[in-house]
Formats: structure tokens, C-alpha cells, sequence
């Protein structure tokens, strides 16, 4: 168990120092708000000598990407971060990392997209990137920025997994508040994270082919090939959490539960935001509602599973989305868990509510109206889309 | 992808970790001789030997035979005709291909 003192960190800072224990190999990184503290900090950390790395200072963040595939192709160990805008520009290169199954860690400080312009915290990046073929998962506290980035390089680098990894953390939200956490010690870090051994990398003494143009007749095969790695990661992703647990006694789930017994009504949130609806939660358990909270931890491979499990015994299923899916379904959140519940005999009326958009707070207050509209609206039936938190 | 087996018999199964190609070179099977519509002869009458239709060839696929003129490796050749159209002494004519 981990015996390391609480200190106060930012999120960004924590995932640096993450990547730093990690020992990683190479960082090729374009700055972008408001993920540019993380490699800032790695910049700083290479030209310190407290990381022997190789730190590529790019020109774009395809470019990041792109040198990304190229190191990790060598088996180095790699690492990028990136956010919002920075997201989208890498956006082709993304499933060639997943295609080629180059296990790179990606910090992604989650951030709305233009236009109009902003630079503050929502979920219309990550959900650009939905499809990409990276495993993606959500942190909600600086703790989890640091843990869960540890977790990634143990999880993309399996035998069994040799996917690309993104972390998610709220832009602002995570990346830039100072929290109390516990780190680990190299000794501790080196004992859970094996070195990298990338079975058949680039090397000129054992020449192979990556990327090939593929014919019709083949790339059908080749795409069902990669789904159906990526879907069956799933038992070593909870593996990796378990081994994660033994050494820092902190236990991660692909769902995870808050007072979610005897609960006939259930939010459900990823990201920072679940701690806000934690409080929503306390508020509305004090009063004898029987209101409990669900995060996804683990947005890809999505886990219908546990999903299912975790809504089966509720009446009314509340989803906040941080994306607008502009004159489409509510939000993509939430017309993921209406369709991955959809075929179930029980299950819960779900309402979804688009909030929290480029870096607009949501209250408990607002956690709660959610909730009691849900109900209405799980009842009587309300506006293809509702928006929660928007003036008139 | 394994080795062998023809394009039509390779399932999701067989596909490498990746998509990688393990055997390299492994395109120099790949036919593409079976696109073509139209396929250049040679006049060895008026053929001056000088190889500019070698040179052109996008496929690579034009060579010397003992004697020193110029033919195209039928299995690659894909018909395209620069041969024909490069051919200083109009030596290569582009005729059907035979059904």
C-alpha cells in the first residue's frame, strides 16, 4: 500500500509527474490551452535532467501525433498531450495509432471547440473523437489524473492490449486546480509498469510493413480484426485496475457507483462534474430521495455490462452530456446508454440534459432540477433536446 | 498476414497484429496484370534497342530478352500504354487484350 505524504498538486502537474515515473522514452507535443502545463512541465523536466527523453518540440499537433506513430513503432515508450483544437487537428492521425496498434498515452484536457472560440472545459473534443479506436478513459479529480495516466501505460502496452490510450481530464476543471493527492515512488512505479517490449518493432535487422495499402478484398478483415481486439481488452483493463488497487489502495471501475442502493433514480456523468453530482446526491438523499450517482470511468471500449448491472434496478436514468450533437439525439452520451439499454427486458426511462458547455459550471442546485425534470420528463415526455444551466 | 493463402481465403483471424506485413517484398505478388484491356507488341523491325520504353515503364515491368530488345512481364503489366507513346520509333502498338 502506498505510504507516500499527501502533497498539493495540479492536475497537469500530477499527469507530468506520472509521466515522468513512468520513465517514458519520448514526448512530442504541440502546447495548447489548456493542456500546456503537462508538457511544459515535461519540457522542463527533460531539460533538467530529471527525465532522460527524447522532448520533440513540433510544429502542429499532427505533427505530434504523426512522430508519436514513428516512436512508439521503434517500441519506445510515448507520450503526448493535447486538448480541444489540438484534438481535431490530429484527428486523422489518431486511427493510424489505433490501426497500427501503437500503444502511445495521450493526456487530453478536455476542451469545447470553436466557434465561437473558447478555450474552457466541455466534452466536444473527446466526442469528435469517439470512433478513433483508442481506449478512453475519464478522470474526475487530479488523483485519478495521476493514477489513470499510470494505469494507461500499463494498459496500451500489454501483450494482450497494444491499443493507444487518452486520459481524460477537464480542461481547467483538472488541468489547473491545485488538489491534494498522493503520488508514488519510482521503486512503486517500476514494480506495476514493465518495460515496453513491442513484439515485432521497426528495425532494419527484421524488416515489416506498417500501414499497407489494403484492397478491398482485405481491409474488412483487417477492421473487424481490430474491433474485436479493442472490445476484448476489456477483462485486462480491469485487471490492470485491480493490480493498481494492491499497490495504492485505490480501487477504478469501468462503472463506478455512489449511494446507488435501493436508488430509484440515477445520474449518470464522466469527468470532473461527477463530483459536483456527488454533492446533488448527498443533498437529495438528506431530504429521502432515493437519488444515486453512476460514472462512466471507462468511455471506450464502452461497458455495456456493467452499465446494464449498474441501471437495471432503476426507475429514471438522468445523463448529462458536456456536447452538443447539433439537431441530432440529445447528446452522444446519452444515445449511447439509450442504445446499449435498449434490448434489455428491464430497464430504466432515460432523459438526457446538455450542460456544462465551455467551461460553464453546474451547480448541485442544477444537479438537482436535472433530476426532478427527469423525472417529468421520463414521465411525460419533454424536448428532444433540454439544456440545463442556459439563460431564458 | 499468412503466408499463402490467397486473398479471398484470409479471414479477420488471419489478419497480423496491426495489419503488418511480415514477409518483406511480399508485393511482388500481388498481380496486376490482370487489369489491363490493352496490351503493347513490339516490332522487332523497327525496335532500335535504345530502352526508353523500359525507362518509362511506371510498373517496371519492360526487360531485355537475350537478344537485347525490350518485352513487359505480363503478370505486372497493366496496359497502360506509355510504352507505346514514348516508343521513339513507333515500334510498340497497343492491340486488345485476348479474352
Amino acid at each position: 500500500m502506498n505510504k507516500t505524504a499527501m502533497t498539493g498538486m495540479e492536475g497537469s502537474l500530477a499527469m507530468a509527474e506520472a509521466v515522468r515515473l513512468a520513465n517514458v522514452d519520448v514526448v512530442a507535443a504541440y502546447p495548447i490551452t489548456p493542456q500546456t502545463h503537462i508538457v511544459e512541465r515535461l519540457a522542463e523536466m527533460v531539460a533538467n535532467g530529471e527525465l532522460t527523453a527524447a522532448y520533440i518540440p513540433v510544429e502542429s499537433e499532427h505533427s505530434a501525433m504523426s512522430a508519436c506513430l514513428g516512436s512508439s513503432a521503434t517500441g519506445a515508450r510515448t507520450f503526448t498531450a493535447t486538448a480541444g483544437q489540438g484534438l481535431e487537428l490530429m484527428h486523422e492521425v489518431l486511427y493510424v495509432a489505433s490501426g497500427l496498434r501503437l500503444p502511445i498515452v495521450m493526456g487530453v484536457a478536455n476542451r469545447a471547440l470553436s466557434c465561437p472560440l473558447s478555450v474552457w472545459g466541455d466534452h466536444s473534443d473527446v466526442m469528435a473523437v469517439r470512433d478513433t479506436g483508442w481506449i478512453q478513459i475519464f478522470a474526475e479529480n487530479g488523483q485519478q489524473a495521476f493514477d489513470l495516466t499510470l494505469c494507461a501505460f500499463r494498459i496500451a502496452e500489454d501483450p494482450k492490449v497494444l491499443f493507444p490510450v487518452m486520459i481524460h481530464i477537464d480542461g481547467f476543471h483538472l488541468s489547473h486546480v491545485v488538489e491534494p493527492l498522493y503520488l508514488l515512488n519510482q521503486e512503486q512505479v517500476r514494480g506495476f509498469l514493465p518495460p515496453f517490449v513491442h513484439p515485432f518493432p521497426l528495425d532494419p535487422d527484421n524488416p515489416v510493413t506498417m500501414g499497407a495499402f489494403t484492397v478491398p478484398i482485405l481491409y474488412s478483415e483487417a477492421r473487424k480484426s481490430m474491433e474485436t481486439a479493442l472490445r476484448s481488452t476489456r477483462p485486462l483493463i480491469n485487471y490492470v485496475f485491480d493490480e493498481f488497487a494492491k499497490l495504492s489502495g485505490r480501487q477504478y471501475k469501468p462503472v463506478e457507483h455512489y449511494r446507488t442502493e435501493d436508488a430509484d433514480t440515477l445520474l449518470l456523468t464522466m469527468g470532473s462534474f461527477s463530483e459536483i453530482a456527488m454533492e446533488a446526491v448527498d443533498h437529495l438523499r438528506d431530504r429521502g430521495d432515493k437519488v444515486g450517482l453512476i460514472r462512466l470511468r471507462l468511455w471506450r471500449p464502452f461497458p455495456f455490462d456493467e452499465l446494464r448491472r449498474a441501471s437495471e434496478n432503476c426507475q429514471t436514468l438522468v445523463v448529462l452530456d458536456r456536447c452538443v450533437s447539433p439537431a441530432g439525439p440529445p447528446g452522444p452520451v446519452c444515445s449511447e446508454v439509450k442504445a446499449a439499454l435498449y434490448a434489455q427486458k428491464k430497464r430504466p426511462n432515460v432523459a438526457g440534459f446538455v450542460g456544462g458547455l465551455g467551461g460553464r459550471d453546474l451547480t448541485p442546485g442544477e444537479f438537482v432540477q436535472m433530476v426532478e425534470r427527469g423525472k417529468v420528463i421520463a414521465a411525460q415526455g419533454g424536448e428532444e433536446i433540454e439544456f440545463i444551466g442556459v439563460r431564458g | 498476414m499468412s503466408a499463402r493463402k490467397k486473398d479471398s481465403e484470409i479471414t479477420w483471424r488471419d489478419i497480423e497484429l496491426g495489419a503488418v506485413i511480415r514477409t518483406p517484398g511480399n508485393a511482388a505478388e500481388y498481380k496486376t496484370g490482370d487489369w489491363r484491356s490493352e496490351k503493347p507488341t513490339w516490332n522487332k523491325d523497327r525496335c532500335i534497342k535504345c530502352g526508353i520504353c523500359a525507362l518509362f515503364c511506371p510498373e517496371g515491368c519492360i526487360h531485355h530478352d537475350k537478344e537485347g530488345y525490350f518485352e513487359a512481364d505480363f503478370y505486372y503489366c497493366k496496359g497502360c500504354g506509355i510504352c507505346a507513346r514514348e516508343c521513339w520509333t513507333q515500334a510498340i502498338t497497343m492491340g486488345p487484350e485476348e479474352q
